[in-house]
């Protein structure tokens, strides 16, 4: 606690990095959890949790439409893997699941893998090393403004284009760009709004190809699952015959 | 908020400002839940007292009974607290606590007047339906971990009803986004302002039928009768409640009366025209008067005020009209439930969202091009709104540079 107080006298401490750590600990904490736990309930707790304070991670970060996309997808979708995983397969009270230490060796070799790839990769983008997003367009306001006071004093009139361009970096200085929920539906369709420099420019593709390939992903899994509980009413009026 | 605040702090030390809002705002949003509950516990002791042909409490705390709450809660704190020895301690204690966690911070995202949000979300509209389908994980968590077969039983038909109501609610929470063009609770409630006409349930026949598939969704998404299968006190003992006492049980009560006062709020934001009265008083001083009173911040704050009330007395008009189902309606069994949700409420909410596409792509009018107050458009969500005035205040700063140097010197 005194440490935090030593560190707040500081005047450059960021508080969002702070707030940053504390959900992160809350995240990796409660991953760390669902791997050693043995009661299967309490580990999709832990679970719920973690995923939680990932969304509270995209939350801080701005990106208000994917954060709520996690609660509603990841933590909603985990409480239905709990009540149909789980409570309805379950054949006692309480389950506990023992790890055998070969499934552990399996696991650290899978999981480690991914964690190192991804470790690699996070690092290998230089946009990703700072977080100077803020900063970034609070200097692009401020050059702006620098501009337009440099055209005023040659006697130029600020156009109605200039201020549009304007209020467009204000808001991003202010809200920043994450949480356009409208760009990122934009951009499932193929329109980079994010990406384009001029409003009657295009922008860049888009997320077209993923979007579809995932629907037609969970178009298949549903025609499997119809095909499985047709299958299984079929067999079951044969047997009875 | 937090940046008035922060001016207060001296630099560096702005985040206690920010600190201080977030405070105050808790405690607010914290209150709405206690006392609402406290006033809804009463109501719903009178109302269902009337109902039955009774008179309700009428001793404790003078004439109506309106102390009673209180009496209820003073029972309930000296209660002995509980556990069974089958019972999973860690989670039998944190299920309450999960429960009221998730009806809270719902609130969070829900604006009580134009712009009087605790945080002004973009999507609030998603957010708080995301963050009302985790209550149930309180519900089922508590259900199961209480090692015994009652609160199992509740659990499990808890399970089933959530996964049927969920398809519908989202269905109709669609339309209004669908109208208004953003999921930006403070611009849905916004797009209302004016006469009561353009209140968005007015805006087509279809959508007047929405509001009525949304409300049994509603009821039964906050687990209270006809829907309370999860605790279905005559047959299940009291359900995933069977093994809980004094203050866990309150909390699970919070939990249900802060939902039932979320999905009013929202029915009243998403069709009644939220902060806004039937009969355009000060939004339409403001628009007559709009260099006087509408810049005057003592006017606006008054106006906001009223909205307050506005916005409450439609919440607890649907608080009260769920009593009155309760108290009216037996309780339908499990398959009865899903039965309702998926083959009526999917079918009819589907019917209804085609119906207000083409009804608000042909550009039909109806009771809302009455009287308009404004195009619908026109209002944008709060961050653009934000921008717009950073970029007035900027650009007057640029055209008077001289009385701004002039400033400059003073300091």
């Amino acid at each position: 606690m005194s440490e935090l107080l030593l560190a707040a006298a500081q005047p450059t401490i960021n508080w969002h990095t702070v707030m940053f750590y504390v959900t992160a600990i809350f995240a990796c904490g409660f991953a760390v959890v669902v791997t050693t736990t043995n009661n299967i309930v309490r580990m999709a707790f832990a679970l719920i949790v973690s995923l939680a304070a990932t969304s509270g991670l995209l939350f801080l970060a701005g990106a208000y439409f994917v954060g709520a996309m996690q609660l509603m997808i990841y933590v909603g979708g985990t409480v239905v893997l709990l009540i149909f995983g789980v409570m309805l397969t379950a054949q006692k009270a309480f389950i506990t699941m023992r790890t055998r230490a070969s499934d552990w060796i399996l696991g650290l070799l899978v999981g480690g893998a991914l964690f190192s790839i991804l470790l690699q990769l996070a690092f290998l983008i230089p946009q990703w090393q700072s977080s100077d997003y803020q900063a970034a367009a609070d200097a692009e306001l401020a050059a702006y403004v620098e501009k337009l006071k440099a055209d005023k004093a040659d006697g130029k009139v600020i156009t109605q284009e200039q201020r549009d361009e304007l209020e467009r970096l204000e808001i991003a200085a202010d809200d920043g760009m994450p949480q356009r929920s409208g760009e990122i539906g934009l951009a499932l369709v193929g329109v980079r709004a994010d990406k384009a420099q001029r409003p009657d420019e295009p922008g860049l593709a888009g997320y077209l190809l993923p979007f579809e390939i995932v629907s037609i992903h969970l178009l298949v899994v549903l025609v499997g699952a119809a095909y499985l509980a047709r299958a299984r009413r079929h067999s079951h009026a044969g047997a009875s015959q | 908020m937090g940046e008035y605040f922060a001016g207060w702090f001296p630099a560096d030390w702005e985040f206690l400002g920010y600190t201080l809002a977030a405070l105050v705002q808790a405690i607010l949003l914290i209150h709405v839940i206690a006392l609402g509950a406290f006033v809804f516990i009463w109501a719903e002791r009178k109302v269902s007292g009337r109902i039955q042909d009774r008179l309700g409490p009428t001793r404790t705390g003078g004439k109506f009974g309106w102390l009673q709450s209180l009496a209820d809660g003073i029972k309930l704190l000296s209660k002995e607290d509980l556990m069974p020895k089958d019972a999973d301690p860690i989670l039998f204690k944190l299920a309450p606590y999960v429960s009221l966690a998730a009806s809270f911070t719902a609130f969070v995202a829900v604006p009580f007047a134009a712009g009087w949000v605790a945080l002004p979300l973009n999507i609030g509209l998603f957010f708080v339906i995301a963050i009302l389908g985790l209550e149930v994980f309180g519900v089922i968590l508590a259900g199961y971990s209480s090692g015994s077969k009652w609160s199992l039983f509740g659990a499990m038909r808890q399970a089933a009803q959530v996964v049927s109501y969920e398809v519908p609610l989202g269905m109709c929470v669609v339309v209004p986004v669908m109208i208004c063009g953003t999921m930006d609770l403070v611009a849905i409630g916004e797009q209302q302002r004016g006469w009561f006409t353009n209140w968005l349930i007015f805006h087509d026949p279809f959508i007047f039928i929405i509001f009525w598939v949304y409300f049994a969704c509603a009821v039964a998404s906050v687990n209270r009768a006809p829907f309370d299968l999860a605790e279905a006190e005559s047959e299940l003992v009291a359900g995933f409640l069977t093994e809980y006492s004094g203050m866990r049980w309150s909390l699970f009560f919070m939990a249900e009366y802060g939902s039932m006062i979320l999905v009013s709020l929202l029915a009243s934001i998403l069709f009644f025209g939220g902060w806004n009265g039937p009969i355009p008083i000060f939004t339409g001083l403001i628009d007559w008067f709009p260099d006087y009173l509408g810049n005057s911040w003592v006017f606006t704050t008054f106006a906001n005020l009223v909205g307050v009330v506005n916005i409450l007395l439609k919440a607890s008009i649907g608080v009260i009209i769920m009593m009155w189902v309760r108290w009216t309606f037996p309780r339908l069994r499990v398959d009865q439930v899903i039965t309702m949700c998926l083959k009526y409420c999917v079918p009819i909410a589907a019917v209804c969202l085609l119906g207000v596409m083409f009804w608000t792509a042909l550009g039909i009018g109806f009771l809302n091009d009455l009287v308009p107050s404004q195009p619908r458009a026109m209002v944008r969500e709060s961050w653009v709104e934000e921008g717009q005035r950073r970029e007035a205040k900027r650009f007057d700063s640029l055209q008077t540079p001289s009385t701004d140097s002039a400033k400059g010197e003073v300091e």
